[in-house]
């Protein structure tokens, strides 16, 4: 190989990134998230179902909660979407939705259309407070402790596997225990 | 009816660049003349086209055609009509559009540049630029149509974005694209020289003023975005390294590293296949940049909708593109032979550090923003890579650049003696030193090391480029618009340091808690709040607070900045209010509502920061004015035919 074939090499290195970035597949559940053991960042942002309202992460202080980041547009978010439904129904830990570069009317649709399980959906439209988070591609998931701590992060779909290995042995026992 | 024919437009659009495409590339190679007679034509059929499609969508925007699916996603019947026609281009498939239309306006001028090159040339480089604007429009059509329907139509629309709706950012991405897209010519003409096998260098002349041309619209496209950054976004800062802001500064940083390869290749036929490469590089940039922004991979404040479909169309658009010019250049640029040598110590050294340190920058920045991408194939975690990487490694390459272009610009072609000269920059250099320490220390008593060395650097451009100019003018000798463009962007360049070097070593920054009536101070002002107010604007409402600013009791201004709830988005958007006092910037942002008439404020004094902004005017200035030059449009008689004489063979 010589000097001028050099570049050509190096797009092909390039291009093979830029590949596995889309494809990107979403069973990274392994990759760990900076955030772990660190206070979540915080986040002032509109209710989705309620304008006047704002969803912060101060109020959501002092109790276990799980930010669920999705959008309308986001394919995996509506496979996950039958499994969040059932971690609602189960009462164990609410979830915070985060609706990421979305579009009101089509998330409230969406809402509609298959159902709520978020207590509460916060707003980001412009993506700022999913870069704090650093959300990386829709869905992902972390878990907050009452103090404010990311105890785990999820990217990529939630499955009935990761609720059942991840997510609940993390929770206190007696929150686990009322169902 | 209209958007049916804009979209009928735009497919004729594609046929035509297929057109121009294949007779542009095939007609030179099979040497068929009625081909390469057919491409002006198809430019010009494809430009109208084009044309035609925006100015349907515009009109359906103007005439709030909520049953486009694009209009209705894009604007609002309450949207004031300025922003009506610039929403066209506020979100991915009408800035696409836009960039085609820019493309297909550049392409046009090339014709009628091209009117003084060999036809078999001019057929080749619009060839490429047939196939670029193929590749595009392709994608708009398969992937980011504007004009899909809506059915049934929305009642009405749901708004141009807020952020966008700013007199700022309407014009920004025109001049942005109009530099990205300027790249393609360069592109083109080192493609077609490829093709042909002119590598001799008067490609190299021709590309100049396009290049240096492109070169001003992008520098002025950037600042402008930064400039809606500071005073839209009020995020209190200029720069924040975000992948989109990196996507715009890698070509415009491989850009300046042509500009100045160029003016090697053409003056001295030095550097060749270098200067093909970064050619191939800087639009190269300009495509990954586009690839970057749109296709989800990375995610940035400004990016556009997420679509993974698009962004398999961009990469496979990339790979025959930038894939295509590589492997031309693998096979073309080894055939490349440089005869005349130069000596260390002449200005080409000096060029030949300049673009090494300038891709060293462009490299870093690149490195620093597919860093997640990178992390993310090698599974090594997620990382996010900001300001504590990307401010020192882009100075460590910047202030050996800055110190050798003083140097640099009093250097002779090919003889590296500079002992005629040694007298004229050490005393620049001390008398910008002298200078710079008794700015810094007798303004502001403080300042971090790099403060005096940043500033001695700027002075000492400032001083040392404008020796020889004043020199020649007191001789009564003429100077070139060349010579003149590039001492402007230099001056340029220069402020653009003063300025980020004060703003980095003395800005002031508070955040305080403010019952009305309650003051703060700082930088020397005081501040003092005085409540807030509703206020209503026509399609938001939102509190209006107002800060007096007084400096040792004497009124400075009112400072009124707000926080606006738009109607159909219900977003919030902190409106900062910016005022200009002795240089010094003051800038307060509303934040919190704390309760019983408290506010959160932000108050920060940046000092020099408008010259920022100024400064990549005067570049651009600079830029435009050496593009101008007469020089670059007249290709002497004597040289026309000889270079015809060696189409089609090799450059040996």
């Amino acid at each position: 190989m010589n000097r001028f074939t050099l570049p050509a090499a190096l797009f092909v290195l390039l291009v093979i990134v830029l590949a596995i970035g889309i494809k990107h597949s979403p069973d990274k559940g392994i990759i760990a998230s900076p955030l772990i053991g660190k206070p979540a960042p915080q986040f002032s942002l509109p209710s989705l179902t309620d304008a006047s309202r704002t969803v912060s992460s101060t109020s959501l202080r002092g109790r276990w909660y799980l930010l669920n980041v999705w959008g309308s547009w986001c394919g995996t978010c509506r496979e996950e979407h039958r499994m969040l439904l059932e971690a609602r129904q189960s009462g164990l830990v609410p979830l915070i939705g985060l609706d990421w570069k979305d579009d009101d009317a089509q998330a409230l649709s969406w809402l509609q259309q298959l159902g709520n399980p978020y207590e509460v959906v916060a707003v980001d439209r412009e993506g700022r407070t999913a870069i704090d988070w650093g959300v990386y591609a829709a869905p992902e998931s972390f878990l907050v402790n009452p103090q404010g701590i990311v105890v785990y992060k999820c990217m990529g779909e939630l499955t009935r596997q990761i609720w059942e290995k991840e997510i609940l042995p993390r929770l206190p026992k007696q929150q686990t225990a009322k169902s | 009816m209209l958007p049916e024919l804009g979209h009928f437009a735009l497919i004729l659009a594609l046929l035509l660049a297929a057109l121009q495409a294949f007779f542009g590339i095939a007609g030179p190679m099979l040497g068929r003349e009625r081909w390469i007679a057919a491409v002006t034509p198809a430019v010009a059929g494809q430009f109208v086209m084009i044309a035609t499609a925006v100015g349907c969508l515009v009109a359906s925007f103007v005439a709030n055609d909520f049953s486009v699916m694009y209009i209705a996603e894009n604007s609002n019947s309450a949207l004031p009509l300025f922003y009506r026609v610039t929403a066209m281009w506020g979100a991915h498939e009408g800035s696409l559009l836009l960039w085609i239309l820019l493309l297909a306006a550049w392409t046009v001028a090339v014709t009628i540049g091209a009117a003084r090159l060999p036809p078999r040339f001019a057929a080749r480089v619009l060839g490429v630029l047939g196939v670029v604007s193929f590749g595009f429009l392709l994608f708009t059509l398969a992937t980011s149509n504007p004009f899909l329907r809506l059915d049934p139509a929305a009642p009405d629309g749901r708004d141009l974005n807020p952020i966008l709706q700013d007199p700022a950012l309407a014009i920004h991405p025109p001049i942005l694209y109009t530099g990205y897209v300027g790249f393609a010519v360069a592109f083109a003409f080192a493609c077609a020289a490829m093709l042909e096998g002119r590598l001799d260098q008067m490609w190299a002349r021709w590309t100049r003023p396009w290049t240096t041309a492109a070169w001003a619209f992008l520098t002025c496209g950037i600042a402008l975005g930064s400039f809606w950054a500071y005073y839209e976004l009020g995020w209190g800062g200029f720069w924040f390294w975000d992948p989109v802001e990196n996507a715009s500064f890698m070509p415009w940083l491989v850009g300046t590293a042509l500009v100045h390869s160029l003016a090697v290749t053409d003056k001295r036929g030095l550097f060749k296949s270098w200067t093909l490469l970064l050619a191939i590089l800087a639009f190269s940039m300009s495509m990954l940049g586009t690839f970057l922004v749109r296709s989800g991979v990375l995610v940035s404040v400004h990016s556009f909708a997420a679509d993974p479909s698009r962004g398999i169309f961009i990469l496979a658009f990339l790979i025959v593109m930038i894939g295509g010019a590589l492997s031309l250049y693998a096979w073309r640029a080894p055939l490349l032979k440089s005869t005349a040598g130069f000596e260390l110590g002449a200005r080409e050294s000096f060029l030949l550090f300049n673009n090494v340190l300038l891709v060293i920058a462009a490299a870093t920045v690149f490195a620093g923003t597919l860093a997640p991408l990178i992390s993310d194939a090698l599974k090594l975690g997620t990382v996010s890579v900001g300001p504590p990487y990307f401010n020192p490694t882009f100075m460590l390459s910047m202030l050996p650049l800055l110190a050798l272009l003083s140097v640099g610009i009093h250097s002779n072609w090919k003889r590296g003696r500079l002992q005629d000269k040694q007298r004229t920059l050490l005393y620049t250099l001390i008398a910008a030193a002298v200078l710079a320490c008794g700015l810094v220390f007798g303004i502001y008593s403080h300042g971090r090391v790099l403060t005096p060395v940043g500033a001695t650097l700027a002075l000492w451009i400032v001083l040392a480029s404008l020796v020889d100019p004043i020199d020649r003018w007191r001789r009564g000798l003429s100077l070139s618009r060349a010579v003149i463009g590039m001492t402007i962007a230099h001056l340029g360049l220069a402020t653009a340091v003063i300025a980020l070097t004060t703003v980095q070593s003395f800005t002031t920054e508070r955040d305080v808690a403010l019952a009305p009536g309650a003051s703060a101070s700082a930088g020397g002002y005081e501040f003092r709040f005085d409540g807030v107010r509703p206020v209503e604007g026509p399609n938001y409402d939102g509190v209006g607070g107002t800060i007096v600013v007084t400096r040792a009791g004497a009124p400075v201004t009112v400072l009124t900045p707000e926080k606006r709830q738009y109607w159909v988005q219900h977003q919030v958007i902190t409106q900062t209010s910016i005022k200009m006092h002795r240089g010094n910037n003051l800038l307060v942002a509303l934040g919190e509502d704390l309760g019983a008439g408290r506010w959160s404020v932000r108050i920060q004094i940046r000092p020099l920061v408008s010259l920022i902004w100024l400064a990549a005017l005067i570049m651009a200035i600079g830029g435009a004015t050496a593009a101008s030059d007469r020089r670059y449009r007249t290709v002497r008689a004597a040289e026309a035919p000889a270079l015809g004489a060696t189409a089609g063979d090799g450059a040996a």
